[in-house]
């Protein structure tokens, strides 16, 4: 492949990205553009970054061979990178980290964010406390009952959690708020978006922001066994753990590169999340991606047992990515994902949440058409002491 | 001549203001759109502003996303109300606005869509989530059809961004006088005025004032600093509460001056 620089100056991703929001968030997001390319160069943001992904989260996170995984799926290695590690358990901190410097640097003392799991929500309270900013989240008033721990842990941090009960009071439903929240206070007021999704500058910067994931694994598997892994596997809710997993590796065309998406109940059914499966392009939240929606342009509900992965649209720059066929976008289903949530407790004594389990279970087939001398990566992007609940009254109620 | 430029223009040189009330398509189901049309005419309306429901309107308040909900729940689509006003568009005189999301136009498909409301005598368009530097996937088209496309400045847009977006403007200027979404108010008083002074000198085109304005006072008061108002949130409460001399009453102010002028 030659090189890979994109957005284009505009945001652009060939058709997808761009800038879809009301005018009064144009002149903020501007300046967001402007600020964040000027902190990008500059040496002591970076360190200062660098230096809180080590000491607070604690970076770098392992690269760990699953041998249990891997002898039970039988063929091609499972390598799982250990995002679940991260200080508040997911790969989401990375992101918060570097925003809230940024708007630190733009002199913007109050936060607001979206969150569906509460994973963005608390990773954003969490550096909010650190860095002595205001924090309001808006979450669905669904997924506060679905993950009604995270939803303290916010308040125990300093966060304002304000439930959303319009549409599906979901994930999409509590960026429409964050967005109407920000229109409203955008003087002084950063909106930290948690994935890569969002008018531009957000799909490029988070990703940036998220590619020390990539960067680390490629790393470590090139030091332990001197070549690029042959696949590597993510799940997809707005897409930014795979987009920091696979941008690194965009270039090198010999890397296969899977993104998972919630099949929910099945992608045959009207119940799932597969926006790159089963979507069309449309505009959502400030961007052109693939959307779940009708044949008249309005927005369907997205359906997973992972409250991270239910939301009707995908990251631009997967949208891109799909079109061009560089990374293949491959479903799981709720119950595929519910027994690798099982399975890899049970073999490596790792909990991993309902959203990398999808990943998981799809590198446990992919495994399988690949053979010994071949490696997959997965993004293990978190941990799943918060869906413990959920598994076990689903497995109450399936018994 | 555009019908919307051509009305605009006749009521500022006679020194007019301008109404303009805003309708969610499909709010009360589709049958009553005509009669509101209609009614909203009558009262002294200078054109109308028509909503297509979206599922998720980031730009609006509580109200407009209610009467989309209730107007979505009626199965209102875009095409339907498309064809509702094709078929009664030679009945109403005044200009004909739509105002829609970007979506629901992009699932329409955007050169049959702008094809198919020039065929049905829509004058402009308001696109909320369609700022100048996207506009390029329609603009050129509307031109084509001598649609206007309204642009919108708000109070969070810098003078000399307001200056690019008034060159490019067709039609009306649509300021919006809120940091916030429809339905809201949080300004008042001075900073509106010197806001909407500055986008009138700057504006070449005529300029109105939406968001928020909810009473006759309002009307009244930013209607003297530009070229007239629009209304939306509450008329769609008043046709919600079937409170139709309310309607009547907002507009009033506007007749009055016009008619001391
Ligand atoms: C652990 C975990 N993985 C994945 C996701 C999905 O988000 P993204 O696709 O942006 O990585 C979430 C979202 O909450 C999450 O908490």
């Amino acid at each position: 492949m030659k090189t890979y620089n994109l957005p284009d100056e505009k945001g652009h991703f060939g058709m997808f990205g761009g800038r879809y929001i009301p005018e009064t968030l144009m002149q903020a997001v501007l300046e967001l553009e402007e600020a964040y390319s000027e902190a990008k160069r500059e040496p002591e943001f970076q360190a200062e970054i660098q230096r809180l992904l080590k000491e607070y989260v604690g970076r770098e996170t392992p690269l760990f061979l699953a041998e249990n995984l891997t002898r039970h799926s039988g063929g091609a290695k499972i390598f799982l990178k250990r995002e679940d590690l991260n200080h508040t358990g997911a790969h989401k901190i990375n992101n918060t980290i570097g925003q809230a410097l940024l708007a630190v640097r733009m002199g913007k003392r109050k936060i607001v964010a979206e969150t569906g799991a509460g994973q963005h929500g608390v990773a954003t309270a969490t550096v909010c406390a650190l860095l002595n900013l205001d924090c309001i989240v808006f979450m669905g008033e669904e997924d506060i009952k679905r993950q009604a721990l995270n939803v303290f842990r916010m308040e125990l941090l300093g966060a304002k959690v304000v439930g959303v009960n319009s549409g599906s009071a979901t994930l999409k439903d509590a960026v429409n708020e964050a967005l109407r929240y920000w229109v409203a206070n955008v003087d002084d007021t950063h909106y930290l978006l948690g994935s890569v999704m969002g008018p531009h500058p957000f799909p490029m910067m988070v990703r940036d922001f998220q590619s020390i994931i990539g960067k680390e694994t490629k790393e470590q598997f090139l030091q332990a066994e001197g070549k690029l892994p042959e696949a590597i596997v993510a799940c997809i809710g707005g897409g930014s753990n795979a987009m920091g997993m696979f941008y690194p590796f965009v270039e090198n065309e010999e890397v296969k590169l899977f993104g998972v998406e919630a099949a929910g109940e099945g992608v045959q059914t009207p119940c799932h999340a597969a926006s790159l499966t089963k979507g069309k392009p449309g505009i959502l939240h400030g961007s052109l991606m693939y959307l779940l929606q009708n044949e008249d342009g309005q927005i369907q509900e997205a359906h997973s047992i992972s409250a991270g992965l239910d939301y009707p649209g995908v990251g631009p720059e997967h949208s891109y990515l799909k079109d061009i066929g560089r990374v293949n976008y491959r479903s799981i289903t709720d119950g595929e994902a519910l027994d690798a949530f099982q399975l890899l407790a049970k073999l490596e004594g790792i909990i991993p949440a309902l959203e990398s389990a999808h990943a998981v279970a799809y590198a446990i087939q992919l495994a399988t058409q690949m053979n010994e001398t071949e490696n997959i990566i997965v993004c293990l992007s978190g941990r799943g002491d918060k869906d413990v609940d959920t598994v076990r009254n689903k497995l109450k109620g399936a018994e | 001549m555009n019908r919307l430029e051509k009305k605009l223009n006749e009521l500022k040189i006679s020194g007019l203001k301008a109404f303009v009330p805003y309708i969610m398509a499909g709010d009360g189901g589709i049958e009553v759109l005509n009669e509101r049309i209609l009614l909203l005419e009558k009262f002294g309306a200078t054109a109308i502003e028509i909503g297509i429901p979206f599922s998720d309107p980031v730009a609006d308040g509580p109200t407009i996303q209610q009467a989309g909900i209730r107007s979505l729940e009626n199965g209102t689509t875009l095409s339907k109300v498309i064809k509702e006003l094709e078929k009664f568009r030679d009945e109403i005189s005044i200009p004909i606005i739509l105002m829609t999301y970007m979506n629901p136009i992009f699932a329409y498909g955007i050169e049959k869509f702008v094809q198919d409301i020039n065929n049905a005598g829509v004058d402009g368009c308001i696109i909320p989530d369609l700022p100048i530097e996207e506009e390029e996937l329609i603009s050129h088209l509307l031109d084509t059809a001598d649609i206007e496309l309204i642009r919108l400045v708000t109070m969070a847009t810098p003078r000399e961004r307001i200056e690019r977006i008034a060159k490019l403007g067709k039609g009306f200027l649509y300021t919006v006088t809120v940091k916030g979404i429809t339905g809201t108010r949080n300004g008042y008083g001075a900073e509106i005025a010197d806001f909407l002074k500055m986008v009138k000198d700057i504006s070449p085109i005529p300029v109105l004032a939406g968001f928020g304005i909810s009473t006759r006072d309002q009307v009244d008061q930013f209607s003297s600093y530009c070229d007239g108002v629009i209304v939306g949130s509450k008329i769609v409460e008043l046709f919600a509460n079937n409170d139709l001399s309310q309607i009547e009453e907002l507009i009033t102010p506007i007749q009055i001056m016009n008619k001391i002028m």
